[in-house]
């Protein structure tokens, strides 16, 4: 049973279609495998019978004659995807409990695809971290090394990935949220163009920023869901209004003549000799699969990471201020009036990293450093995207390590934000031109932990990105490399 | 630029967030650290540049003003921490 458990979405749709196995029988191998590995804390809530009744449902959708590629695969949503069935609480204390009285789009496209919901995945509190070490509900461990993060804040959706307790799983990413614990466990990441995914439902954190993608095993899996996941929504109101299109179509384009940026902001001091000897070497290989590299040049990336802890900051500060109380989440036992009740509430129900962008956010946005702090950083946002427009008149794909190092080990980082911000170096800036983006595995480092290549396209370049992935898969078998006891 | 422990009461305030006496040196130290960080964007010239508020340049739409949701008072106030016939309750806040 354990290579049904290892199989990816798209070989789980073939094995559905031949009759080889069933929804129901999926379900129940991997929820055996979940109560298995509880110790990693992945899962927040998984209600079994909830899930047998969605897996029995695709299995009479396909008796029925329905035939769709993913009808009764598993997948697993982060915790930030407001859901019906199971809680939905960011992993935060403040929405302890909270059951929602709708299903974010993003869920419930894939649940129109007949897609079958594990349960919900432990993250870092509203999305916040790099090192899912912000959740109100503890750690998630790495499976690669238990001593390790998973990365964050898509910790949990990393995690499962990694273990095979689920093929896929839905993640979001603010500045970095889905590529960096992609690279941590040795998984594939994937960030589509900003406004490509319904925001709908997910729960707001930076609004121009949040992005939802995937965790899976390959850049293929990614396509095949990215299929059903996508398209425009109008409850969205930044949603683009965007044809559909088939995510598979350019999977087997060759890359013979692709021109691969690579910008020398990303080689830089602070990158770890190890994650650079693996992205050298993936480079290496793309060149002998036909690719020439070019030098490219994003000079103002490096002010990625001030720009992004501005911008982000304000956009939660604003969107955070609906938990007062009052309509829904924590409400203090007991208060004066009504301003004390919501400070008495919010500072119950917030934790530390919450808290800190929240003040940043709000400091920033007050009367007398608006333009200093937000304006100022919109500018420069501006600038950074502008250098990715230049970049890709230069080249097809752009190619950089995701992060510095290897997964760090827990409590590393915890007593100096700015240390842990800095994890976030080589995301940020894509996040902020709102470029597709991805992490395949490419290699280990340091103490047999996995490292990750980034690929970054155009706005819109999704399908092409993911093209230029797999055949870097196709030709290396990094990313089928398992943890072990998984 | 530093923050001072004035400034951190003041924001908390603002932002609706207690912070204890003991804790307020601790974050200030943290925001400060922050926002020395922050600072080095102060050093690119950004005359004549406009802000960019959404990655793709888009406009916010408009959708046509009529009735799209149903009635779902009950089930939208099932998670209410008080409530009563349908109302939210809070302290008194007229007297």
């Amino acid at each position: 049973m354990s290579e049904l458990a290892h199989a990816g979405v798209a070989e789980l749709g073939r094995l559905l279609r031949q009759r080889r196995v069933s929804a129901v029988e999926l379900a129940r191998l991997q929820l055996a495998r979940i109560e298995r590995h509880r110790d990693l804390n992945a899962f927040l809530d998984v209600r079994p019978e909830v899930t047998l009744a969605q897996a029995r449902a695709a299995d009479e959708r396909r008796a029925r004659g329905e035939d769709g590629a993913l009808l009764g695969v598993p997948i697993a949503h982060k915790d930030i995807f407001v859901t019906r069935d199971w809680a939905s609480t960011a992993s935060s204390r403040i929405l302890q409990g909270y059951m929602s009285p709708f299903d974010a789009t993003v869920v419930e496209n894939l649940a129109r695809a007949g897609m079958v919901c594990l349960g919900k995945l432990n993250c870092d509190e509203f999305a916040m971290g790099s090192s899912n070490e912000n959740s109100a509900y503890g750690n998630v461990l790495n499976p690669w090394d238990k001593a390790a993060v998973p990365g964050g804040s898509s910790g949990g959706s990393s995690a499962v990935v990694a273990a095979r307790l689920a093929p896929v799983a839905t993640a979001t990413d603010t500045g970095g949220s889905i590529r960096e614990p992609a690279a941590f466990t040795g998984i594939t990441g994937t960030k589509p163009t900003y406004g490509r995914p319904s925001r709908w439902g997910m729960i707001a954190f930076a609004s121009s920023l949040d992005t939802a993608g995937l965790m899976t095993q390959s850049a293929e899996d990614c396509a095949l869901v990215f299929n059903e996941m996508l398209g425009f929504d109008p409850k969205d109101s930044t949603s683009l209004d965007a044809p559909r299109e088939d995510f598979t179509r350019h999977l087997d384009d060759p890359v013979n003549g692709l021109r691969i940026g690579v910008p020398k902001e990303f080689f830089g001091e602070g990158l770890k000799p190890d994650v650079e000897r693996a992205v050298r070497s993936a480079l290496a290989e793309y060149e002998k699969l036909g690719a020439r590299l070019v030098d490219i040049s994003l000079p103002n990336a490096e002010l990625g990471i001030p720009v992004y802890y501005v911008v982000a900051p304000a956009e939660a500060s604003s969107n955070l201020a609906r938990f007062d109380g009052v309509r829904y989440g924590h409400r203090a036992a007991s208060y004066d009036d009504l301003i004390d009740m919501m400070k008495k509430s919010r500072s119950e129900g917030f934790g530390p990293e919450p808290k800190r962008r929240i003040l940043i956010g709000t400091y920033v946005l007050s009367h007398g450093y608006y333009d200093a702090y937000f304006i100022k950083a919109m500018q420069v946002r501006r600038l950074i995207a502008e250098d990715f427009r230049r970049a890709f008149g230069q080249c097809d794909v752009i190619a950089s390590p995701v992060t510095t190092s290897v997964a760090f080990g827990f409590g590393e980082k915890t007593t100096d934000p700015v240390a842990m911000y800095l994890a976030d170096l080589y995301t940020v800036p894509g996040s902020l031109a709102g470029v597709p983006s991805m992490s395949i595995p490419c290699g280990f480092g340091e103490r047999g932990r996995p490292v990750g290549l980034q690929l970054m396209a155009d706005h819109m370049q999704e399908a092409r990105m993911l093209g230029v992935a797999h055949r870097y898969q196709r030709a290396t078998d990094w990313h089928c490399r398992l943890p072990e006891g998984f | 630029m530093a923050l001072t422990e004035d400034d951190v009461t003041r924001i908390a305030h603002l932002a609706r967030i207690e912070i204890s006496a003991a804790d307020r040196r601790a974050m200030l130290a943290q925001l400060n650290d922050i926002f020395a960080m922050i600072e080095k964007m102060q050093r690119i010239d950004t005359t004549g540049v406009a802000p960019m508020a959404h990655p793709l340049g888009g406009q916010q739409r408009l959708r046509e003003d009529r009735v799209t949701e149903t009635d779902a008072r009950e089930r939208n106030m099932r998670n209410a921490p008080l409530a009563e016939d349908g109302l939210f309750l809070v302290p008194r806040v007229v007297e």
